[in-house]
């Protein structure tokens, strides 16, 4: 979706401000969100890509304002309650809703090391066409879809080349909405800078994205 | 209000006592979602602390760092790393989430590698912990990938003339560690004093090792 998640080569956003001996969370309540969101994921109920885009639907203006674990919680308390794991009604009162059968969490303490050590991979052991191999010239396709994508805006009808084959990955456009993980191959594709900004991006720098394989046309 | 501003006895006394500060909405927003998950047994409080103690105390830039010493004092490493970093990592125990599928970038005397997430925050967890609130934020974010020269001099960065940018904008599930240049005066350095030489944003790219007195 075009969203302004979709942000690079924006301009007016503001200097960067990063801070020396940031803290890893700036209030106790940001590692509960991290947390919270971990272990609410380990039902199974949604995919990474599905939240990667409930995040993106937070409306643009809110989307700007917002921390980034502000962000978090409202993504993750819109994804509970669309996907039955708690009622609007449970949530606006804090207690569950009466004579509801209490659940065993399938993350316990003795399995997070296990669970983060396992991730979750995106490669799938599948056959797909190899429709381009290092070297060949693309051409992105202009696609603008209302839903997820991860070709960012900058880099659309844009030619760069192929520089690797990342294999066959899970497909975020159809995994974020329930449409199957439609694994495709996934390629590293590199752009000159002058390609993606024009003439006065200086020769020699380039910019590297990893693409599906229904992102790309041959140019 | 202007009368507040004519008044400094009236802006006094709406000053809260400092150190007894009321928790921020969100805070309590947050303390009662965990309460009703618990309650629900959505969620093991235990799991939760877990979670948190391993981004706190495991899962951070020291882990990259040794990837990084390691690259530096053995060829062949370096040479796996840059063939296969997920399996290079893993030789040193690291991997994982949002670590899956790691691609390592080397700066040389002519390139300089620079990662960013446009569309939201992927980082390589496994090997840096969980990112700095500034390469989450929009302004590193929106310009990271169209003026990665003046993003690097907000950082105190300069790069000769002669060095050639290339941004890695980790929109896919691939993750990227710099292997920044090694500090010169570093060469009779082992693996140990290496890796404390090797910062976390040398490792996003926004940063340049300085040289070391031996």
């Amino acid at each position: 979706m075009n969203g302004v998640h979709d942000m690079g080569g924006t301009h007016g956003l503001g200097a960067i401000d990063a801070p020396v001996d940031e803290p890893l969370f700036h209030a106790p309540w940001e590692a509960r969100v991290l947390a919270l969101t971990l272990a609410v994921g380990a039902w199974g109920r949604w995919t990474l890509d599905a939240s990667r885009h409930q995040r993106e639907l937070i409306p643009g203006p809110a989307y700007l304002a917002m921390s980034y674990y502000e962000k978090w919680l409202t993504g993750l308390t819109a994804l509970m309650a669309s996907r039955g794991l708690i009622t609007a009604a449970e949530l606006a009162s804090g207690q569950p809703a009466p004579g509801a059968p209490k659940a065993s969490p399938p993350l316990t303490a003795d399995k997070v090391a296990a669970s983060l050590a396992r991730g979750g991979p995106a490669m799938r052991d599948v056959a797909a066409p190899q429709r381009f191999s290092a070297g060949d010239r693309v051409r992105t396709r202009n696609i603008n879809p209302a839903g997820h994508t991860r070709l960012p805006r900058y880099a659309r009808g844009r030619e760069g080349v192929i520089e690797r084959d990342h294999g066959v990955h899970v497909l975020p456009d159809t995994n974020a909405h329930d449409q199957g993980e439609c694994p495709e191959r996934l390629y590293g594709v590199r752009f000159t800078a002058r390609d993606l900004w024009g003439e006065t991006a200086r020769s020699g720098d380039s910019l590297h994205l990893d693409l599906w394989d229904r992102y790309l046309d041959p140019a | 209000m202007a009368h507040d501003a004519d008044d400094p006895h009236h802006h006094h006394d709406h000053h809260h006592d400092h150190g007894q500060e009321a928790p921020s909405d969100i805070a309590l927003r947050v303390k009662a979602l965990e309460s009703l998950l618990v309650d629900k047994g959505l969620v093991d409080p235990a799991a939760l602390d877990a979670i948190i103690d391993s981004y706190e105390h495991k899962i951070g830039p020291r882990n990259g760092a040794k990837v990084v010493a390691r690259a530096w004092s053995d060829d062949a490493y370096r040479a796996r790393l840059l063939t296969d970093a997920t399996s290079a990592i893993a030789e040193l125990g690291f991997g994982g989430r949002q670590g899956e599928h790691m691609v390592a970038v080397e700066n040389t005397a002519t390139l300089h590698n620079l990662v960013v997430c446009t569309l939201c925050s992927c980082y390589p967890w496994a090997v840096l912990g969980l990112p700095p609130n500034w390469y989450k934020s929009s302004p590193y974010r929106s310009r990271a990938v169209i003026d990665p020269r003046g993003v690097l001099a907000e950082f105190g960065a300069t790069l000769a003339d002669d060095v050639d940018i290339r941004v890695w904008d980790s929109t896919a599930e691939i993750r990227y560690l710099v292997i920044p240049r090694r500090p010169a005066g570093s060469e009779g350095f082992g693996e140990g004093a290496l890796a404390a030489l090797v910062t976390r944003d040398s490792m996003i790219g926004v940063a340049i090792l300085p040289p070391v007195t031996p």
